[in-house]
C-alpha cells in the first residue's frame, strides 16, 4: 500500500516534447510508471517513441488537451513541466479535467498566479502536489517527477518534504539501513501550493502500510508549527522531523520563495521548539536523518517491522 | 526585489493612493532645487536605501528653510546609516527624496501580504502606525485587524470600510481611507508585490489620507512580466556576488563565514550550512546552483565563491537529481582549473551517474578530497580550514 499513487496510477505528461518534460517522461517509463500520454497544444495526434535502456520501445501519444489525453487514455493523473508563465494556466487545466492527482514540478510560478489557481480548485475533486517540488514517488509501482528512481526501496515510512534534494537525502539515509518507504511526497518550497503537511500526514496516518512517517521542513511560514498541533491531537504513527535553515539570517530568501524568515517569524528554532513540544523527534543535523528514525522505530519496538526482509 | 520609498510612491499615485508632493535628489544642489520647486513652508529630506528603521537611524531630516535643506543634503549624501535592518555595516546613502512636509494628525498603519496558511492576499491595518508591526502583533494582537481578500472579486470597499472603522479612522475620512486601500490592492494585484507596507498611513490637519511611507516589494518570480519593475532595480543596494550570480540564474547568499558552499537545491544548501555549523565552521554563503546547471553555471557559482576574499575552502555538497553528478564534476574540475584553485576543496556527490561524477574528479589530476557523506565531508572541510 502507499499513498495517492501506486502501479495503476496512469499519467500524462503535459509539456511532455520540451526538453525535461522528455527526459523525465523516459525516467518513470524506465522506473515502470504509466506514462500514458502528453498534452502539448497544438501537437495532438503526434506519437513519441522512447527508446528505454533495456532496448524496448513506448509509443506515448500526445494530445492537444489534458482533457482529450484523459478521454482516450483512462489517466487520472498529471505531471507538469510547463515554463513558469504558463504553468498557473496548465494547473487549471488539469483541475478542469477532473484528474484525480496534479503534480506540478515548475519552479518560479508568481505567487499571485497561485492564488488564483488555490482560488479556482476551491470545491474541485482534484488534488494538487506542488509546484516546485520534485514530486512523488510509490518506490516499486510509479515514480512521478525528477528525483533519482534508483535511491528508494519500496517499505513503510512515508516521507513529507518541502525540499527536494533533502528529501533525497532522507529516503537515501533509510534505504541505507535496510528500511523503505511506502510514498515519498515532495510538497514544495512555494509559499502558495497545494497539499500541505497536514493534508499528506492524513493520508499517511490512514494508510495501512505506513509505519512512520519523516517530515522535513524549512524556515518560513507557520505550515511545521501547524502540521506539528495536528500531530499531537491525531496522529497515530511516530513522526521524525528535520528543519533546515538554523542558520539563515532574516529577511534573505534562501532559494526557495517560501523560505524566508520575516518579522521574526518562521525561524527553525520555533519550529524545531514546536515539534519537540508535540512528540516529534527532531533530527539534530540532516546527515542523522536517518539514524533518529531508527532511534525511535527502536524505542516504540517498531524496528523490527519496518525492516526490509 | 526591493524599490526605494520614493519609486513605491510614484507607483502608488498611478492607482490613486496619495502621497506628498516629492522629488528625488542625487547631489546637494538637486536637493536645493527640488525643496524650490515644492515651495512649501517645510520639507522633509529623506535618505534613500533599502531598509526600515531610516527615522530612528537620523536618516529623516524635517527642514525649514532651503539653507537648512542644503545644511542636510549635505550631512546625509554619502553618509553611512545603520538601522536594524541594514546590519552592523550599514549603507550608504546616494540619493534623498525631498518632500514636502504635511501637517500629521494621527498615524496608522496598512499592510498587504500573501498570507500561505489561506493562499490569499490578507490586508492588515492598525491604529498604531509608526512602530514595528512587528511590535505591535506581539504587544497587542488585538490591535490589528485583517481581511482576507477574495481573488475574484479583489478587495471589496465594505471590507475596506471595515478596515477603516475598526482602525478608527475620523468617519468623515473613511470615504478617502477606502479610495487609499483600493488602490494600494490594486497595485498589489497589478505590479505582483509580494508586501506592500504604508508605515505610516497618515490623516492631516487639512483632511488627507496620505502615504507618508511606502515600501513595496515585488515577487521575483513574476519580475518577468514588469520590465518597468525591473528598471527600477538599484544596483547600489545590492551585494555585488549576488547580482553576479542572478545574471547566470544561482541562488546566492553572502554571509560572514570562511567556508563557501555550493549545494544543488534550496533546502540541501541551507541544510548544508547548518551541519557546517554543527561541526564549527562558519558558512561564508548559501549557495544553490539548481536543477539543470549547466557546466558553464557551476563555474560561474565557482568564481562567485571565489570572489569572496574571507573563503578558506570549499565545500561542494550534491545530491543529483535533475542534476546529474557527472555535470557537476565537468564544472568543479573546470571552474578549478580556470580560477587555479587554491584553496581546500571537499566534494560529496551522491545521485544520478554518482560513479561517473567520482571518476571525473578522480583523474582530474587536481587536489580535490572526496566525502562519504554529508557528514563525513562537513568535518572534513571545518578540519581544512582551521
Amino acid at each position: 500500500m502507499s499513498i495517492l499513487v501506486n502501479k495503476h496510477t496512469k499519467v500524462i505528461t503535459q509539456n511532455m516534447t520540451g526538453k525535461t518534460g522528455m527526459f523525465h517522461t523516459k525516467g518513470g517509463l524506465e522506473y515502470g510508471t504509466q506514462m500514458v500520454a502528453g498534452a502539448v497544444p497544438g501537437k495532438g495526434g503526434t506519437v513519441v517513441d522512447f527508446t528505454l535502456d533495456n532496448g524496448s520501445t513506448v509509443s506515448v501519444p500526445v494530445f492537444n488537451t489534458v482533457a482529450e489525453a484523459k478521454e482516450a487514455t483512462g489517466a487520472n493523473t498529471s505531471v507538469i513541466y510547463v515554463p513558469p508563465a504558463f504553468a498557473a494556466d496548465a494547473i487549471m487545466e488539469a483541475v478542469d479535467a477532473e484528474l484525480d492527482l496534479v503534480i506540478c514540478i515548475t519552479e518560479g510560478i508568481p505567487v499571485l498566479d497561485m492564488v488564483k489557481v488555490k482560488r479556482y480548485m476551491e470545491g474541485k475533486k482534484t488534488k494538487l502536489i506542488g509546484p516546485n517540488c520534485p514530486g512523488i514517488i510509490t518506490p516499486g509501482e510509479c515514480k512521478i517527477g525528477i528525483m533519482p528512481g534508483y535511491i528508494h526501496t519500496p517499505g513503510k515510512v512515508g516521507i513529507v518534504s518541502r525540499s527536494g534534494t533533502l528529501t533525497y537525502e532522507a529516503v537515501h539515509q533509510t534505504t541505507t539501513r535496510g528500511i523503505g518507504q511506502s510514498t515519498a511526497v515532495g510538497i514544495g518550497g512555494d509559499p502558495v501550493k497545494g497539499m500541505e503537511f497536514i493534508d499528506v500526514l492524513k493520508l499517511f496516518n490512514e494508510d495501512p502500510d505506513t509505519e512512520a512517517v519523516i517530515m522535513i521542513g524549512e524556515i518560513g511560514g507557520t505550515a511545521e508549527e501547524e502540521a506539528a498541533e495536528w500531530i499531537a491531537a491525531n496522529m497515530k504513527k511516530p513522526v521524525v522531523g528535520f528543519i533546515g535553515g538554523q542558520t539563515a539570517p532574516p529577511g534573505k530568501r534562501m532559494g526557495h520563495a517560501g523560505a524566508i524568515i520575516s518579522g521574526g517569524k518562521g525561524t527553525a528554532a520555533e519550529k524545531i521548539a514546536k515539534l519537540e513540544a508535540c512528540g516529534v523527534r527532531v533530527a539534530k543535523t540532516p546527515a542523522v536523518i536517518g539514524e533518529t528514525l531508527v532511534e525511535v522505530l527502536k524505542e516504540r519496538g517498531l524496528l523490527e517491522k519496518v525492516m526490509n526482509k | 526585489m526591493n524599490i526605494h520609498e520614493y519609486q513605491g510612491k510614484e507607483i502608488l499615485k498611478q492607482y490613486g493612493v496619495k502621497v506628498p508632493e516629492g522629488r528625488v535628489a542625487f547631489t546637494v544642489d538637486e536637493a536645493v532645487e527640488a525643496a524650490k520647486e515644492l515651495g512649501t513652508q517645510v520639507v522633509v529630506v529623506k535618505a534613500q536605501i533599502h531598509a526600515g528603521g531610516r527615522g530612528k537611524a537620523g536618516g529623516v531630516k524635517v527642514a525649514k528653510s532651503l539653507d537648512e535643506v542644503r545644511t542636510y543634503a549635505q550631512e546625509l549624501l554619502g553618509k553611512v546609516l545603520v538601522t536594524h535592518q541594514t546590519g552592523p555595516e550599514g549603507k550608504e546613502v546616494k540619493r534623498l527624496l525631498i518632500e514636502q512636509g504635511c501637517d500629521i494628525k494621527k498615524e496608522y498603519y496598512v499592510g498587504l501580504v500573501v498570507d500561505r496558511s489561506t493562499g490569499r492576499v490578507v490586508m492588515m491595518a492598525s491604529e498604531e502606525g509608526g512602530t514595528e508591526i512587528e511590535e505591535v502583533a506581539a504587544r497587542t494582537p488585538e490591535k490589528i485587524f485583517k481581511e482576507v481578500i477574495d481573488p475574484v472579486t479583489g478587495l471589496t470597499p465594505f471590507q475596506a470600510r471595515k478596515l477603516a472603522f475598526a482602525i478608527n479612522i475620523p468617519n468623515e475620512l473613511v470615504n478617502k481611507a477606502v479610495k487609499f486601500m483600493m488602490g494600494l490592492y490594486q497595485a498589489f494585484v497589478e505590479k505582483d508585490c509580494s508586501i506592500a507596507e504604508i508605515n505610516p498611513l497618515v490623516v492631516t490637519g487639512d483632511g488627507e489620507v496620505m502615504a507618508l511611507d511606502a515600501k513595496l516589494n515585488f515577487d521575483s518570480n513574476a519580475l518577468f512580466r514588469h520590465p518597468e519593475i525591473v528598471a527600477l532595480r538599484d544596483l547600489d543596494e545590492e551585494d555585488e556576488k549576488e547580482i553576479e550570480a542572478s545574471k547566470f540564474d544561482l541562488s546566492y547568499i553572502a554571509l560572514d563565514g570562511n567556508i563557501g558552499c555550493m549545494v544543488n537545491g534550496a533546502g540541501l544548501a541551507m541544510a548544508t550550512m547548518d551541519i557546517i555549523k554543527f561541526y564549527g565552521g562558519e558558512p561564508a554563503n548559501f549557495l544553490d546552483v539548481g536543477g539543470g546547471a549547466t557546466e558553464e553555471k557551476v563555474t560561474e557559482a565557482f568564481k562567485i565563491i571565489l570572489k569572496d576574499p574571507k573563503v578558506k575552502g570549499i565545500f561542494v555538497n550534491i545530491f543529483g537529481g535533475i542534476m546529474r553528478c557527472d555535470v557537476i564534476a565537468n564544472g568543479v574540475v573546470a571552474a578549478a582549473k580556470q580560477v587555479k584553485l587554491d584553496r581546500p576543496l571537499v566534494v560529496r556527490l551522491e545521485g544520478t551517474n554518482v560513479d561517473l561524477g567520482k571518476k571525473i574528479l578522480s583523474e582530474s589530476g587536481l587536489n580535490i578530497v572526496a566525502a562519504d557523506s554529508m557528514a563525513d565531508g562537513a568535518e572534513k572541510i571545518v578540519a581544512l580550514v582551521q
